[in-house]
């Protein structure tokens, strides 16, 4: 028998309560990662990729949010419908999370080192000595040198590239099987965010684990990915393999995405664009969001959502996907 | 050819947090650009980029050094003089959501800087607004409107648009597309080009995307603490970088095409802290090549292999390692 996949995260729909009444900013997600993978999460701002992450590890305070439909398979789980006190055992155990901005995530206040040994406190019962000696080699496995002396020092003294390794260490020291990582490397200036793109590869490999990588930057996800999913408006619309995908996408969108980075284009000439704006939620037509931007509009698009649908090594939501 | 700007040795000094040091955010820069060039500049956080840019501007008073516009030096301008000057230099900041005035409408946003520096009827004043808008691709009915009714791509067609309205020579571009979207990103740059064309406009350009600065750049100056580390044609020091920062920096961005893998060198340590700069080469705690000379003697910016770097790599001249 072959395992299913760790996380499976099936037909999710998650609205708000707005003004404007109830407004679905994620509809219908379906993606599967499997033990030991790292899948990207991909898109812009407004579609849905945070509320995706935040959902899965039910951060998000309902009302007003609320799952309207679908179920988050976790190690033969629903989280979708895993009460409070249930997601507090996983959260920081099973599951662990990395944000983008590490120093709005850690607590200002406390010593780095207690705030990683507080995580072995709460989940593995541990006394404070034991928790600080395992802290610190978590620490140290997180790249810190030094990890004795930084173990006392507080958030504010030191750099973002040491903040998000200290996030990472609280992240994976009690083990889990799934890192969900928002942005780990957006607010790091680029030397820096090599250096953390090696030390979550290191760490994956160390740990077996899965991770769930969001992202807005193609580049990340194409060193780190295996498997891609595209999100645009808060719907799925390209999952396939990341080289596959990013060399021969078959969505519009997709292509309007790896078109439009200067990396490709000829030096000074224009590049080519996505003309337009992403609809906000609450606007979104019955037919595919992307229409009104998209080359290859059908008449059929705007009448209709297209389904994600296989094609030859992926799955697409286009009525008219690129040759 | 004389040049349009020529920046020498300009150094700009901060008191440091605790009172007593100095933080050294720019010091001694030197570069030079045509009319209808665009300079690229480089660099991670604090290494003196933007206030080079503020520097350029005026809007800040350099420690030393000259700032030669058309051979004018901005440095020693009068008051008056200055303000005068002003109009040919402009800027475009990164925060579209921060620099623009959310109580002031679209139009008095972009017709300010006629108003301040006098220029036209109030009638003529409106028509140049509605010129404006027509040229940076926002509808004419935008005029009416405040900030917080766009999107971050076209609060930033509003800023360019404010930049050129006086018809400038020179446009400072401070991390102009940092805080979009890709898809909206492409549209600006596109806009960038096209002005620039139009306009014949020549631009600085700073950026810590490559890839950005790349596409849009003649020359590039890497900065690293406060300093040029190496400077020279763009396709030259982002394609074949000399200086083993430049090359660190290159070689740490991501790839989409996985094709391309390229060896990526990770530097070690932190990024450097501009209030405690090393002795020597700024560079050599993190450098892979750091030799006895580089913790003691600073390199000087010298011609290397058609541009400049400053290494002791290159110490002999051409070939010389």
């Amino acid at each position: 028998m072959t395992p299913g996949p760790l996380l499976s995260v099936e037909g999710l729909s998650v609205a708000f309560n707005t003004e404007q009444g109830r407004v679905r900013v994620v509809e219908d997600l379906s993606f599967q990662l499997a033990a030991g993978e790292t899948l990207g999460l991909v898109g812009e701002s407004g579609c849905g990729k945070s509320v995706t992450a935040q959902t899965i590890m039910r951060l998000l305070p309902s009302p007003p949010s609320h799952i309207e439909a679908g179920r988050i398979m976790f190690e033969g789980e629903d989280l979708a419908a895993a009460p409070a006190s249930r997601m507090r055992k996983i959260r920081g155990d099973r599951i662990g999370m990395v944000f983008q901005e590490p120093m709005t995530s850690l607590n200002p206040t406390q010593r780095i080192g207690q705030q990683v040994a507080e995580v072995l406190r709460l989940h593995r019962g541990m006394n404070s000595s034991e928790a600080k000696g395992l802290a610190i080699s978590v620490l140290k496995k997180a790249g810190i040198g030094n990890a004795e002396r930084r173990f006392d020092q507080y958030p504010h003294e030191l750099s973002g590239g040491l903040r998000q390794r200290v996030m990472i260490a609280m992240a994976i020291v009690c083990g889990p099987r799934l890192l969900i990582a928002d942005e780990p490397t957006t607010a790091l200036d680029v030397t820096i965010q090599a250096q953390i793109i090696e030390l979550l590869k290191a760490v994956q490999k160390d740990l077996g684990l899965s991770i769930l990588l969001i992202t807005h930057d193609l580049g990340v996800v194409a060193e780190m990915c295996r498997n891609v999913v595209i999100m645009y408006a808060g719907r799925v619309v390209e999952r396939g393999p990341t080289n596959e995908t990013f060399q021969f996408p078959r969505h519009p969108y997709t292509a309007g995405l790896i078109n439009s980075s200067p990396r490709n284009a000829r030096k000074g000439e224009r590049l080519p664009t996505i003309p337009g704006l992403v609809p906000p939620p609450g606007m979104r037509s019955r037919g595919c969001s992307f229409a009104d931007r998209c080359p290859r509009v059908l008449e059929k698009c705007r009448s209709e959502f297209p389904p994600l649908a296989p094609l030859p090594g992926r799955l697409v939501a286009c009525w008219n996907p690129a040759p | 050819m004389t040049a349009l700007l020529e920046v020498r040795d300009l150094s700009k000094d901060y008191p440091a947090r605790d009172g007593k040091g100095v933080v050294r955010a720019v010091s001694n820069v030197s570069l030079a650009l045509e009319a209808g060039q665009t300079l690229g500049v480089v660099g991670e956080s604090g290494c003196g980029k933007s206030t080079l840019a503020r520097l350029i501007m005026r809007l800040i008073e350099p420690r030393s050094g000259e700032i030669l516009f058309k051979g004018q030096n901005l440095v020693s301008l009068s008051a008056p003089d200055l303000r005068r000057r002003r109009r040919d230099i402009q800027m475009v900041f990164q925060d579209p959501y921060a620099s623009l005035d959310p109580r002031m409408n679209v139009a008095a946003i972009i017709s300010e800087p006629l108003d301040i520096h006098g220029i036209g009827s109030r009638a003529e004043r409106k028509a140049k607004v509605l010129e404006l808008l027509d040229l940076v691709g926002l509808d004419r009915s935008a005029a009416a409107k405040y900030p917080h009714e766009f999107s971050g791509g076209q609060r930033q067609r509003i800023g360019i648009a404010r930049a050129i309205a006086l018809e400038p020579k020179l446009v400072v571009l401070d991390e102009p597309v940092s805080a979009l979207d890709v898809s909206i990103q492409s549209q600006i740059l596109n806009l960038l080009i096209d002005l620039k064309k139009r306009l014949g406009l020549t631009y600085i350009f700073i950026s810590h995307d490559l890839s950005v600065v790349e596409h849009v750049s003649d020359d590039v100056a890497v900065m690293y603490l406060g300093q040029i580390v190496e400077y020279g044609k763009a396709a030259q020091v982002l394609h074949a970088p000399l200086h083993p920062y430049s090359q660190a920096l290159v070689s740490a961005i991501p790839e989409i095409d996985t094709q391309k893998k390229k060896q990526r060198i990770v530097l070690t340590g932190d990024p450097p802290n501009p209030e405690n700069i090393p002795p020597g080469c700024p560079f050599h705690p993190r450098c892979p090549h750091v030799m006895a000379i580089c913790r003691q003697i600073p390199p000087e910016l010298q011609v290397t292999q058609d541009r400049r770097a400053a290494c002791h790599l290159y110490r002999e001249g051409p070939g010389g390692h």
